[in-house]
């Protein structure tokens, strides 16, 4: 990086949004019938948690083993709002109590719980999806930041977190459905979700929102926060004495991964129609975990090349060999770290991203000045 | 214990810190003048680190009092020392080995400190004025894209004391500045540091004599946390306690 321009976007990182955008809203789409295509779109929503992983882990140094929480916080959020929505009197006239969500009346609840009231209206639902994760990752921020608690404790607790989150779904099941989860969704504001086109559609808005938290991250890392992140991993001591205040910027980047996790439930709620604690818990967010160390826990775009990778292994290995999936993720797991640990990204960097760029330079070499004389000279 | 004096930009009195019983600092008490360059000298444990520990918070004191022009640090949080105007370099060279000497400088520039703040700083012309300037005084100015891992260890500890400098603290620690070094390297130390010391307070731990007696207007040796000798460079030299304990080793 050079002194002078500290641009958002070097040309690296434009080709890497172009290309991806590419995949994401051409490739795909032409490639995929309508069923593959939705399972592509489930994929992506696991992309905003590695996305958030990166800045958090990657950049920051702050290894979440419970980011499954945000996601399935943002995604239950969404399905609270859409089973309200589907639990209309009308269709729920055979009910001892018409008018609630079907699972609260199999648990003899007569009436909505409180908190669940505000869900009916889909602005207050959206607000919910980024700022219930927020807030928690805010509480736990805290908690544990302003203490000092870091490195594998600080893993470890928000793995109990996922932990104790998963329990009290499942133990609760009439306010949340248990473990099945919030099923039987159906529309939104009127809008079946559940038809191929509306599939379709959605796919394009969860895209357009993951370029957008894309976007987001890439700023926080050209920003002088995303270099203190980088400086805090590696020698947090000269950080607190060059008189930054260590935790607040730990809070808030915890919280952006949460927020973008969030956003990331609540699209898959949509697209999938269910949320359960299934992806809750301590194994999805461990998944989680090694999407983004395969993609390449550097790398926001790397991440979303792991969650997609895994993620269709995880589907064409699991329908063949169901019970040799989980040695496979964990053999990938492993390998990764030890043969390749800045995961596909890194070995882009290294190996085609030379060839690029020496490939660009000839070319505008044969044009005119070398590309980044010109800029220089511009500057 | 007094009221802040104003002849002293550091009053330590009576600072003392006990781990688990034993006391790594015993009742200390030093003051330091505006413009003093005090060097701390003692064998090994006597406390040296430990006490710049405990006036930057690093450490948090059993008893006593660390009066820095009429703040009490003590009960500072780490960041707010600093922006008092107190600036720590550690033993080992401290640098952000996975970002350039600019950038490394760039995170010290006392400027966005708050997370807004930091969201939306600019590397304006100021910015990269001060930072050439700084890079130049530290020798480093030709090396500003290299990444500070690649420095050598003489180079990261230059660049730690520019990245102290470019915060113009009023009180300036060292620990060991020329641990490591080659003599050439020990120069050049000795020639920035009487540049930088022209303007501020600062303390010092250091074990060279040599370099100790370029540098030093007082100095203080201590002892199993408690001060043994303080005076002048000669004055310590010639103490017979002193010479017993240390320097006749």
């Amino acid at each position: 990086m050079s002194i002078a321009s500290n641009r958002l976007f070097t040309r690296q990182d434009i080709i890497g949004f172009a290309v991806l955008a590419a995949v994401v809203f051409i490739v795909l789409p032409l490639t995929l019938d309508s069923f593959r295509l939705n399972l592509f779109g489930k994929y992506l929503t696991y992309a905003f948690v590695a996305v958030g992983l990166v800045l958090c882990w990657g950049a920051g140094g702050i290894l979440s083993l419970g980011q499954g929480v945000f996601f399935g916080l943002g995604g239950y959020c969404m399905a609270m709002f859409l089973k309200l929505e589907a639990s209309t009197p009308e269709n729920t006239a055979i009910q001892s109590t018409p008018g609630i969500p079907d699972f609260m009346d199999w648990n003899q609840l007569t009436a909505l719980p409180w908190w669940w009231e505000p869900f009916n209206t889909l602005t207050f639902a959206l607000l919910a999806v980024v700022a219930v994760p927020v807030m928690f990752a805010f509480i736990i921020g805290v908690a544990m930041f302003r203490r000092r608690v870091g490195g594998v404790y600080f893993a470890i607790i928000t793995q109990a977190f996922a932990a104790i989150l998963t329990i009290l779904i499942i133990g609760q099941q009439g306010f949340t459905g248990g473990v099945n989860g919030i099923t039987d969704l159906r529309t939104l504001q009127g809008w079946d979700i559940r038809t191929d086109a509306a599939k379709e559609t959605l796919y394009y808005v969860n895209g357009v929102l993951l370029f957008s938290c894309l976007l987001i991250a890439q700023f926080v890392r050209k920003s002088k926060l995303g270099r203190l992140l980088i400086a805090m991993r590696d020698q947090e001591d000269r950080v607190r004495f060059s008189g930054y205040d260590v935790a607040s910027f730990k809070i808030f980047i915890f919280c952006l991964g949460a927020a973008f996790a969030g956003i990331g439930g609540a699209m898959f709620t949509l697209q999938v129609g269910f949320m359960s604690p299934t992806l809750v818990g301590i194994v999805p967010s461990i998944e989680m975990v090694i999407f983004c160390a395969v993609g390449g826990r550097l790398s926001i775009i790397g991440a979303v090349y792991g969650a997609l990778l895994v993620n269709w292994a995880k589907t064409s290995l699991s329908e063949s060999f169901p019970e040799l999936w989980l040695f496979g993720l964990g053999g990938l797991f492993i390998a990764v770290v030890m043969l390749f640990p800045n995961g596909l990204a890194g070995l882009y960097a290294d190996h085609v991203a030379p060839r690029i760029d020496r490939l660009l330079s000839r070319k505008s070499a044969d044009v005119g000045p070398a590309d980044d004389t010109a800029r220089a000279a511009a500057e | 214990m007094l009221d802040h004096n104003p002849n002293f930009v550091l009053s330590v009195e009576g600072l003392t810190v006990s781990f688990d019983g034993f006391k790594a600092v015993d009742d200390l008490s030093f003051y330091v003048e505006p413009n003093e360059c005090r060097v701390i000298i003692g064998p090994n444990g006597a406390g040296k680190t430990t006490v710049l520990d405990l006036i930057c918070g690093r450490t948090r004191a059993t008893s006593g009092s660390v009066n820095f022009k009429g703040n009490e640090l003590l009960t500072m949080r780490e960041d707010q020392i600093v922006h008092a105007g107190v600036g720590r370099k550690f033993q080992t060279p401290s640098v952000y080995e996975d970002l350039t000497v600019f950038e490394n400088l760039e995170l010290s520039y006392p400027h966005g400190y708050s997370v807004f703040g930091a969201l939306t700083f600019r590397r304006n012309d100021t910015v990269k004025l001060r930072i050439q300037e700084i890079a130049e005084t530290i020798f480093l100015d030709t090396l500003l894209e290299e990444k500070a891992a690649y420095l050598s260890h003489g180079q990261k500890q230059w660049l730690e004391i520019g990245m102290l400098l470019i915060q113009d603290p009023e009180l300036l620690m060292l620990d060991e500045p020329v641990a490591g070094m080659s003599v050439a390297e020990r120069r050049k130390t000795a020639e920035l540091l009487n540049k930088i010391i022209t303007d501020r307070s600062v303390i010092v731990i250091e074990h060279d004599m040599g370099f100790v007696a370029d540098i030093a207007t007082r100095v203080t040796v201590l002892h199993q946390g408690k001060t043994l000798s303080e005076g002048s460079m000669e004055r310590v030299q010639s103490d017979p306690k002193v010479i017993e304990v240390y320097l006749g080793h």
